[in-house]
């Protein structure tokens, strides 16, 4: 059964462009349906400020179904808001109470610049992928997808990393901006399959270093974890420190050889 | 004569569908035995614009670029691991007949023609069956995480209208998933240079010159800078249009504007009354909403949907006892059960819900219910393979579904209809491709589940990287057309001529409300039951609210930094014009298939009732300068292998 929340105070971010200085807006409103997503909310309140004129509150979203990764948003100073595992798009306004004040934010990381508004840009997690974040196999070549087969733990694992959905949640909770989780997931997700073996330590070697060009260090505060929407395990972190030293090593022992 | 012919005398261009020779198994290889070939090192003097980066555009702009082609690659996203492909739960069909169960590519082809209901295109389903065992091999290889038994082997389960299990999944990611690993092979051309990648930059124009595609006009949504973008051949792999109902479970993005762009300057749409309404998504609940979320289909394995029998019924789920309950699609369609196809299942569950049936606060849900499942599989099986669907649907609708049944209810998901593409995926106008869900070739009027990730994979891993070589190997040495032609100056002055145009109306009313009463409109009249009435009504309102938008609308901002008002109105108002043509389409079409129900053509049981002799043809239209005033063209289909049959699933 639906109820309505009333007397909602949303304190938003507004920031004209990356170079400009940005500034908190006060917005109130007076109900709305338990039943809507905190989204849902903000798409009302756009649609009254172009009604009365007003620019609109950029933000990103698409799917709105927790997949694609597109939304974002601090609330009040939590990576997509209060709800465990569970991304922007996907929080309920039943999860608020009648009088609460919202605090909303966007993703706040120097790797992560301000594009408008609530809006930022996320380009450098591509640049992490397109170093190594891949297995070779171009088209044509593959054999049989039944000739390796891989033992279900190890497919489960992959899959729980794979699960990550690039929304960057991780290094935004990161008290120094670090995106360990986010690269160490797909190190993850393809150094354990039999199908990632061959780039196994030229993937992480590279990865690892793109990921130092754009982002903080990890100095372990687990927040990444806790702001996951995937729930994805500081765990894999550790397998790509481990991976990373070998790597390391590996390439000592050939330049000592050469 | 009959109207096929009539029309097929009368067409104002000329359909070639260029369907290779001989049998029907062997047409595909024929072709590649026989089409041009550009010598590797040769590869790199063409370029290639791929516009949309989901399954279709990732996989080919990869596959190109490993070629040698250079490729410019654009998605209006933020990064091309956004695309609505990511959203696709339940998995991809392949016919490897690991399951032993009498699968073959044959047979994965008989059932996607019939569940097409007839109106596909045999060769191209036949060759979408046969890439089917090639796509599953090469997600594997690129580290794609398929659900595995136990002895480490591809784990497989069934879907809508097959009665085999030849559905490979990735829990309920699968979508998410494949496009993962079509994003990182694409990744990787990017990061070695052979692909260009232009994020949030959004298709606003193709443009012709001397009748071949020449390129395309871009805005970059953070500056609102228009700009020109030549090559020698232009793909649209930008999906379908299933949001001009407004509320559908597409991502709120997704739009019909690059078709729509290329439909204008001359490629012919088609079957646009081809609309897949979902079966299982989660009921609405109040007005504000945005969105209609899908439950995969991958439920109906195990989930079993009822309606109480009363229709005062008050009593919660588990209270009511087995004697007043109807599980309506066991008792009608005994063979396929609760896993009859999508349209055949919604139409079921749109009458319930019309009886007075339905369940929910609103009574418009129907249960798809998990206690059977759970009591002979056990709790832990049914949430290792549906845990994840499971959470989603407590977090929207706030209940528990292991506790009391799913609410479900019929929603726009999937268009069949698309870009009017030949055997080799090109549109009518030469040069101008269209892959995956942006084209029409080969669901016909209905798609069965699992087959959009198979054909978007298709079409670019399998297809297109051989078919555009043999459009370009003539073209060796030719550069690449001027973007200061005449035709890309005045596309881009149109454009910008466009977006102030929008900014200028200075009216009352916001992109969003407009979006909302026209999909109303098109839901209640061209939604899962059509009637000439109907159709006719929606015709003389669409245009009515379609004069109140150019007059009416307000976009706040300027065009010169990211504003998603602005952004919103050129995409509504291609909905308007394409709403037009769904309507003209459906009224136009006096038969059912698929899921384009009209109430007029229905069996004695309340089935489709096709009209083979007039209607088996692809209804293809051209831009006749006003949305209302389309021309209609048809390419015949013919069927040699399958033959033509009432559609049963009893």
């Amino acid at each position: 059964m639906s109820n309505t929340i009333k007397n909602i105070t949303l304190k938003i971010w507004r920031q004209d462009g990356p170079a400009a200085k940005g500034h908190f807006e006060t917005h109130k409103i007076d109900e709305i349906t338990d039943e809507a997503s905190f989204l849902e909310m903000l798409d009302i309140l756009n649609d009254r400020l172009v009604t009365d004129g007003k620019e609109a509150v950029v933000f990103d979203h698409d799917c709105r179904e927790g997949i694609c990764g597109t939304c974002s948003l601090m609330i009040d100073g939590q990576a997509h808001g209060p709800q465990r595992g569970t991304a922007t798009c996907q929080l309920h306004m039943r999860k608020f109470n009648d009088g609460d004040s919202i605090t909303i934010e966007p993703w706040r990381a120097s790797a992560f610049p301000i594009i408008k508004d609530l809006m930022v840009d996320r380009s450098a997690f591509d640049r992490i992928i397109e170093s190594g974040g891949y297995i070779t196999a171009e088209t044509g070549g593959a054999p049989d997808a039944n000739l390796i087969p891989i033992p279900k733990p190890i497919a489960d694992a992959a899959m729980d990393s794979a699960e990550c959905i690039g929304c960057g949640a991780c290094v935004a909770a990161c008290p120094n901006g670090a995106a360990n989780l986010f690269t160490a997931a797909k190190v993850a997700h393809l150094n354990r399959l039999p199908q990632g073996q061959a780039e196994r330590y030229s993937r992480v070697e590279s990865m690892v270093e793109t990921m130092d060009d754009y982002f903080g260090s990890c100095t372990n505060h687990g927040e990444c974890e806790a702001a996951c929407p995937k729930e994805i395990s500081i765990d894999v972190i550790a397998l790509m420190h481990k991976d990373y030293r070998k790597a390391k090593f590996s390439n000592r022992k050939d330049l000592a050889r050469s | 004569m009959t109207l096929t012919e009539q029309l097929f005398a009368q067409n104002t261009v000329q359909l070639n569908s260029k369907i290779p020779a001989g049998p029907m198994a062997d047409k595909w290889n024929n072709y590649k035995a026989d089409m041009k070939l550009v010598n590797p090192n040769n590869k790199r003097k063409f370029k290639v614009i791929v516009v949309g980066t989901g399954l279709a555009g990732a996989s080919a702009a990869a596959t190109l670029a490993e070629l040698g082609y250079q490729v410019d690659a654009f998605t209006f996203h933020d990064s091309a691991r956004r695309a609505h492909s990511i959203a696709a739960q339940g998995g991809i069909n392949g016919a490897k007949n690991y399951k032993g169960d009498g699968d073959s590519i044959h047979r994965l082809f008989y059932d996607t023609v019939k569940g097409g209901d007839f109106r596909a295109r045999e060769a191209n389903v036949h060759r979408l069956a046969e890439n089917s065992v090639d796509i599953i091999d090469q997600m594997v290889a690129q580290g794609v995480p398929f659900a595995r038994e136990y002895g480490g082997l591809l784990d497989n389960r069934s879907f809508g209208g097959a009665q085999v299990s030849r559905t490979f999944y990735a829990r309920g990611q699968t979508g998410q998933q494949l496009l993962l690993g079509a994003y990182q092979q694409f990744s990787r051309q990017v990061g070695l240079g052979g692909v260009r990648m232009f994020n949030r930059s959004e298709l606003i124009d193709i443009v012709v010159i001397d009748g071949r595609a020449a390129g395309i006009v871009v805005r970059d949504l953070v500056t609102g800078e228009l700009t020109s973008h030549s090559a020698h051949a232009v793909v649209l792999a930008t999906g379908g249009y299933g949001n001009a109902f407004f509320l559908s479970t597409n991502a709120m993005a997704c739009n019909v504007t690059a078709a729509w762009r290329a439909h204008r300057k001359g490629a012919l749409f088609a079957n646009p009354c081809y609309t897949q309404i979902h079966p299982t998504c989660i009921p609405q609940s109040d007005d504000s909403q945005s969105k209609l979320t899908l439950m995969s289909e991958s439920l109906r394995n195990d989930g079993r949907v009822w309606v109480p029998t009363n229709p005062d019924e008050t009593r919660p789920a588990h209270l009511i006892p087995e004697n007043e309950r109807d599980y309506y699609l066991e008792r009608l369609y005994p063979s396929f059960g609760n896993l009859a196809p999508r349209d055949i299942s919604s139409r079921a569950a749109k009458r319930a819900v019309d009886k007075g049936l339905g369940v929910g606060a609103k009574k418009n849900g129907v249960y798809l219910d998990f206690s059977d499942a759970i009591n002979r599989l056990g709790r832990d099986v049914v949430e290792e393979r549906y845990g994840n669907l499971f959470e989603m649907y407590e977090r929207i609708a706030g209940e528990n579904p292991y506790e009391q049944p799913m609410r479900i209810y019929p929603a726009s998901h999937y268009t069949m209809g698309g870009l009017w593409v030949d055997y080799e995926l090109m549109t009518n106008v030469p040069g101008l491709y269209a892959a995956g869900e942006a084209n029409f070739s080969d669901h016909g009027a209905n798609r069965l589940g699992a087959s959009a990730l198979m054909q978007g994979l298709s079409d670019g891993y399998f297809v297109l990287p051989y078919t555009i070589g043999n459009y370009l190997a003539p073209m060796l040495n030719q550069p690449t057309p001027d973007t200061n032609h005449p035709e890309f100056k005045r596309a881009e002055q149109e454009a910008q001529q466009r977006f102030n145009g929008y900014l200028a109306v200075g009216g009352t009313k916001s992109p969003d409300f407009f979006h909302r009463e026209l999909g109303k409109i098109i839901w209640d009249y061209c939604g899962m039951e059509r009637t000439e009435q109907g159709l006719e009504k929606a015709l003389s309102e669409i245009p009515a609210l379609y004069e109140e938008f150019k007059k009416d609308l307000r976009v706040t901002g300027n065009g010169e930094s990211m504003n998603q008002t602005l952004e919103k109105a050129g995409r509504v108002d291609d909905f308007f014009q394409l709403g037009m043509l769904m309507c003209r389409d459906a009224l136009d079409r006096n038969e059912s298939c698929g899921g384009h129900f009209r109430a007029e053509y229905q069996t004695d049981d309340g089935e489709a009732l096709r009209d083979d002799e007039n209607y088996c043809h692809v209804s293809a239209y051209e831009w006749g300068g006003d949305p209302m005033k389309p021309r209609l063209n048809v390419e015949p289909l013919e069927f040699e292998e399958v033959h033509l049959a009432t559609r049963s699933y009893k």
